[in-house]
C-alpha cells in the first residue's frame, strides 16, 4: 500500500507539472492581447507598448513561464493584470463561496441519488422504479443553467421564498443568510448532478443483484437484505466511488456555470471575467488551483477504492514490489 | 466603443438638484428626514476592475465613482452641460491660451488633507502621464504648462486654443497628490467614501459627513454587479435592488412597463450603432456606393425590431444631446429605387458582394442578419463574418483589414473622429479635417458649433458610414425611489440625490 501511495503521489505531481505547462502554453496561443483589455480603442501604440511592459507581456515566453513557475513554487501566484490585486488571496476569497457550494451540492445530490438509484434498481419492475429511471434519464439531458433559471422563476420571482441571486456582503458572518443565498444554486446543481449519479448507482445495484455471489449467499439461506448489505454493498461501492471522484470534480466545474446564473462571487465568475480580459495571472491561478483540486479528488478516490477492495490492493502493490 | 472601455452613460440628479429641481424619472420630491438614512441598492452590469480611471478599470469606474467619490474642476451634467464643481471661478486669456482657475474654499479629501492647486496639477498629470491608460489622454495634448502660483490658483497654458478644454476637464478627477495605490483605495473629495469592495459582487459607498457641499440625501449606496441581464432584472423584480443603471436588452423590459411598482425611464444615450465601411477599399471608396447601401436599409424597421418602441433614428454621428445636432435623417432616405439607381451610376447595376465583420455580442449579429436581407433586395450580397471583441480590435481597428463592420460608438461629441483620416474607417475628406481643426481652435462655442455642423452635414452627404440608430438609454427603477438621472452621458450615475419614499 505504501508503495502504491508513493507511486500514486508521484503520478499526481507529474500530472500537475504537465498541466501547468499545457495551461501556460494554451493561454498564450489564444488570439488577443491583454493590453487590449486595459485600453480603449483610441489608444496609441505607445500606450499599448506601455501596457504590455507593465504586465510583463512583452517578455519572452520562456521567461514569463519561469517567472510564473518560480512564483508558484513559493506559493505566489502573481498579481492580476487588471486590478493589480494579488491572485492568491483573491482565489481564497472566492473559494469561500465555491467550496461550500460544491460540497453542499454534492452532499445533496448523493442524498437524492443513493435512495433513488437503489429503489430504481431493486424496484425496477414497479411503476415508481420505472418513473425514477425515467426522471434520471431526463435529468441528464437538461442543461444546468436552464434548471437554474427555472428555479429562479418559480421560487424567487413568483413565490418570493428565496433570493434570485447574490451573496451577503459580509460573507459568512451571518451563516443563515449565506445559506439562504446558496439554497437555490445548491438545489440546481444537486438536481442535475443527482440524475447521472442515480444512473450509476442504479446500474451498480443491478450488477450486485444479478451477481453470482449474491445468489450463492441467498442459496445458503441469507435473506435478500442480509446478503445485500453484507456482501453486495462492499462489492458494489467500489465502482461507485471511482465515479463519485469524477462526479465531485464535475460538480466543482458545474458550480462555475451556476455562479453566473445566480451572481455568486465565486471562482467561476472570477474565471469568466478573467478570460474576457486576458488576465493571464488570474486565469492561470484559477485553473492551477482547480486542476490541483481535481487531481487531489481523483487521488483520494483511488486510495479509498483500494482501502475498500483488497483485490485491488494486492494486484497493484504486488507489481510494485517485483 | 468596446463596452468595457467606452463611455456609455447615465447621469443624474446631482446636477438637477444643483440647478434647483428634484427630478429625473422619480415622482416625489426629497422626502422626509427619515429617508436620509436610506440605503440605495443599485444594479449594474459594469463592475469596475479596479478603482482607477487611468488603469483599465472600465466604464464601471466612472459609473460608481465619478461625481460620487471623485469630483473634477467641472462636471458634465445629466443634461449634457458643463458646470463648475471644484473650480470656484475661471478666466481665459484673450488669445484663448491661458486658463486661470480659482479653487473652492474649504474642500478636503477623504483622508483629511486640504485640496490645493498642487493636487489639481498632479491630477491632470496623472491622466496625461506616459503610463496612463485613460481614454481621454489624447484630449490633453495641447497642455503646454501648468503653474500653481498659490494654493488656491491653477494656471494652465495651452500650445494652441482648444474650445473643448473646459469640457475635457470634466473627465479629470481631482485626486490627493499624496495618495498611493489608487487601484484598490481612493482619496477624492466627493460626497461618498468607498466602503466595502467585494470583488465579483458589490461596491458600497458611504456618505461622508465632512463633505464640503450639500450632504448626500442617503446614507449608503451599494452597487451590485451582475454578469447576466436576466439575473439583473430578477433582482429588481424581487426588490433586491432599487434601480438598474442601464438596461441592455429590450426583452427584459416587458415585465416592468405595465407595472405600477416600477418606472421605466427612456433617456437620451450617445451610443450609436454604425455600419462602418472601410472608405479606402473598393467599392466603398465611391460615395455613390456608400449612399446606395445607406438608402437600401430601412433603419426604422431595424430599430423597431431590435428595441421595439425605444431608441432614436439618426442621420449622422451626432446625437441630439451634442450641441451641433441637426436632424439629417433625410439626407440618405430609405429608398430602394434610389439605391438601385446609385448602384447603376457606380457601374454596379448587377450588385456586388462584401464581407461584414460582425462582433459576436448583442445586438450586432441580429443587425447583421437584418442588413443581409435588406441589401439582398438591391442585389448586394453580404457575407457575415462573426468575430470576437478582441479580434475586432486587432483585425478591424488596428490592422484595418476589413471591408465593412458593425460597431457601437458610445462617446458623446465623437463626430470629430471623422476629421482624423487615420481612424479605422479611413474616411479622408481634407475639408472635413480642416473644419474639425478649426472648430477646436474656435474662439467661441458658436463658432465651434457652426464648424461642426458643417462637418456633420458633409459626412452625411458623403455617407461616410451608415448611422443605423441611436441606442435608447433606459433606467428602470422601483417607484419607491427618486432623484436619479436618466440620460446616457459618459457612464456617469450620480447617486447623492437619490431618496426612498
Amino acid at each position: 500500500m505504501t508503495v502504491y501511495l508513493v507511486r500514486r503521489l508521484g503520478f499526481l505531481v507529474i500530472s500537475f507539472a504537465i498541466a501547468m505547462v499545457v495551461l501556460f502554453l494554451l493561454l498564450r496561443v489564444l488570439p488577443g492581447d491583454p493590453a487590449n483589455a486595459l485600453l480603449s480603442v483610441n489608444a496609441t501604440q505607445e500606450q499599448i507598448d506601455a501596457a504590455r511592459a507593465q504586465v510583463g507581456a512583452d517578455l519572452p515566453l520562456f521567461q514569463q513561464f519561469t517567472d510564473w513557475f518560480g512564483g508558484v513554487l513559493s506559493l505566489d501566484l502573481g498579481s492580476s493584470f487588471i486590478s493589480s490585486l494579488p491572485v492568491g488571496p483573491e482565489i481564497a476569497a472566492r473559494m469561500s463561496v465555491t467550496i461550500p457550494l460544491t460540497l453542499l451540492s454534492f452532499a445533496l445530490a448523493l442524498l437524492i441519488a443513493l435512495p433513488a438509484g437503489f429503489i430504481a434498481a431493486v424496484r425496477a419492475d414497479r411503476w415508481y422504479g420505472i418513473l425514477l429511471s425515467g426522471f434520471s434519464q431526463l435529468g441528464i439531458a437538461v442543461p444546468v443553467f436552464w434548471v437554474g433559471m427555472l428555479l429562479v422563476n418559480v421560487f424567487a420571482v413568483n413565490l418570493r421564498w428565496l433570493p434570485s441571486g447574490g451573496f451577503p456582503r459580509d460573507d459568512w458572518a451571518n451563516p443563515g443568510a449565506a445559506l439562504t443565498s446558496l439554497a437555490l444554486p445548491v438545489i440546481t446543481i444537486a438536481l442535475v448532478m443527482s440524475a447521472s449519479l442515480t444512473r450509476y448507482i442504479r446500474s451498480a445495484t443491478l450488477d450486485v443483484i444479478g451477481s453470482d455471489y449474491l445468489r450463492s449467499a441467498r442459496a445458503q439461506g441469507a435473506s435478500f437484505s442480509g446478503a445485500f448489505w453484507r456482501h453486495g454493498l462492499r462489492n458494489g461501492i467500489v465502482p461507485v466511488i471511482s465515479i463519485l471522484g469524477i462526479e465531485l470534480a464535475t460538480t466543482f466545474l458545474g458550480a462555475v456555470v451556476v455562479e453566473s446564473v445566480f451572481t455568486l462571487p465565486g471562482l467561476g465568475s472570477m474565471l469568466l471575467t478573467a478570460i474576457q480580459q486576458h488576465d493571464y495571472p488570474n486565469i492561470q491561478g484559477i485553473l492551477l488551483v482547480s486542476t490541483l483540486l481535481v487531481l487531489v479528488i481523483g487521488f483520494l478516490a483511488d486510495v479509498a477504492q483500494r482501502l475498500i477492495d483488497p483485490r485491488l490492493r494486492t494486484s497493484i502493490s504486488g507489481n510494485g514490489i517485483r | 466603443m468596446k463596452r468595457s472601455t467606452g463611455a456609455i452613460a447615465l447621469s443624474v440628479a446631482a446636477a438637477l438638484a444643483l440647478s434647483g429641481c428634484a427630478a429625473g424619472g422619480g415622482t416625489s420630491d426629497t422626502g422626509a428626514a427619515t429617508a436620509t438614512d436610506a440605503t440605495i441598492e443599485v444594479g449594474s452590469l459594469y463592475e469596475p476592475q479596479n478603482l482607477s480611471n487611468v488603469g483599465g478599470g472600465g466604464q464601471g469606474v466612472t459609473e460608481a465613482l465619478t461625481g460620487n467619490v471623485y469630483e473634477g474642476l467641472f462636471r458634465l451634467t445629466d443634461a449634457g452641460e458643463v458646470e463648475p464643481v471644484l473650480a470656484a471661478s475661471n478666466t481665459v486669456s484673450d488669445d484663448g491660451l491661458t486658463y486661470t482657475f480659482t479653487l473652492q474654499d474649504g474642500v478636503t479629501f477623504h483622508s483629511g488633507d486640504p485640496l490645493t492647486s498642487a493636487d489639481v496639477k498632479s491630477s491632470i498629470e496623472r491622466v496625461t502621464a506616459e503610463d496612463s491608460q485613460s481614454a481621454r489622454k489624447s484630449s490633453f495634448k495641447t497642455i503646454a504648462d501648468i503653474q500653481t502660483p498659490d494654493d488656491a490658483t491653477v494656471t494652465i497654458t495651452l500650445s494652441e486654443p482648444s474650445i473643448s478644454f473646459i469640457y475635457n476637464l470634466s473627465y479629470i478627477w481631482v485626486v490627493n497628490d499624496a495618495a498611493t495605490d489608487l487601484k484598490t483605495t481612493e482619496d477624492g473629495t466627493g460626497p461618498y467614501t468607498v466602503g466595502d469592495w467585494k470583488r465579483g459582487s458589490s461596491l458600497s459607498l458611504d456618505r461622508w459627513s465632512d463633505y464640503w457641499g450639500e450632504q448626500a440625501s442617503n446614507k449608503e449606496v451599494v452597487f451590485n454587479y451582475f454578469t447576466d441581464a436576466t439575473a439583473l432584472s430578477n433582482a429588481l423584480v424581487t426588490n433586491q435592488i432599487d434601480v438598474i443603471t442601464s438596461v441592455q436588452s429590450p426583452d427584459q423590459l416587458s415585465q416592468f412597463t405595465d407595472n405600477p411598482d416600477f418606472v421605466v425611464n427612456d433617456g437620451n444615450s450617445t451610443t450609436k450603432e454604425l455600419l462602418a465601411f472601410n472608405d479606402k477599399v473598393a467599392p466603398f471608396d465611391q460615395v455613390a456606393v456608400r449612399k446606395a447601401v445607406y438608402s437600401a436599409i430601412d433603419t426604422e424597421k431595424l430599430l423597431n425590431s431590435v428595441w421595439g418602441d425605444y431608441g432614436t433614428l439618426i442621420g449622422s454621428m451626432v446625437p441630439p444631446t451634442d450641441p451641433w445636432y441637426e436632424d439629417l435623417t433625410q439626407v440618405n432616405p430609405y429608398d430602394p429605387a434610389l439605391s438601385e439607381k446609385l448602384l447603376a451610376e457606380a457601374g454596379l447595376a448587377d450588385g456586388f458582394e462584401f464581407t461584414l465583420d460582425t462582433p459576436s455580442y448583442d445586438p450586432h449579429p441580429a443587425v447583421a442578419e437584418f442588413l443581409q436581407s435588406e441589401l439582398a433586395k438591391v442585389g448586394i450580397t453580404v457575407n457575415i463574418n462573426t468575430i470576437s471583441a478582441d479580434e475586432w480590435y486587432s483585425k478591424v481597428f488596428k490592422e484595418r483589414n476589413f471591408e465593412a463592420t458593425l460597431q457601437e460608438h458610445v462617446n458623446d461629441r465623437d463626430v470629430v473622429w471623422y476629421g482624423n483620416p487615420d481612424f479605422y474607417w479611413g474616411y479622408n475628406n481634407p475639408q472635413v479635417t480642416e473644419w474639425v481643426a478649426e472648430a477646436e481652435r474656435a474662439s467661441s462655442t458658436d463658432e465651434q458649433t457652426a464648424k461642426l455642423k458643417l462637418v456633420n452635414e458633409q459626412i452625411a452627404q458623403d455617407a461616410a458610414s451608415v448611422w443605423l440608430y441611436l441606442y435608447p438609454q433606459i433606467v428602470v427603477a422601483s417607484s419607491d425611489i427618486s432623484g436619479y438621472g436618466v440620460n446616457g452621458l459618459n457612464s456617469q450615475f450620480f447617486v447623492s440625490k437619490i431618496v426612498r419614499g
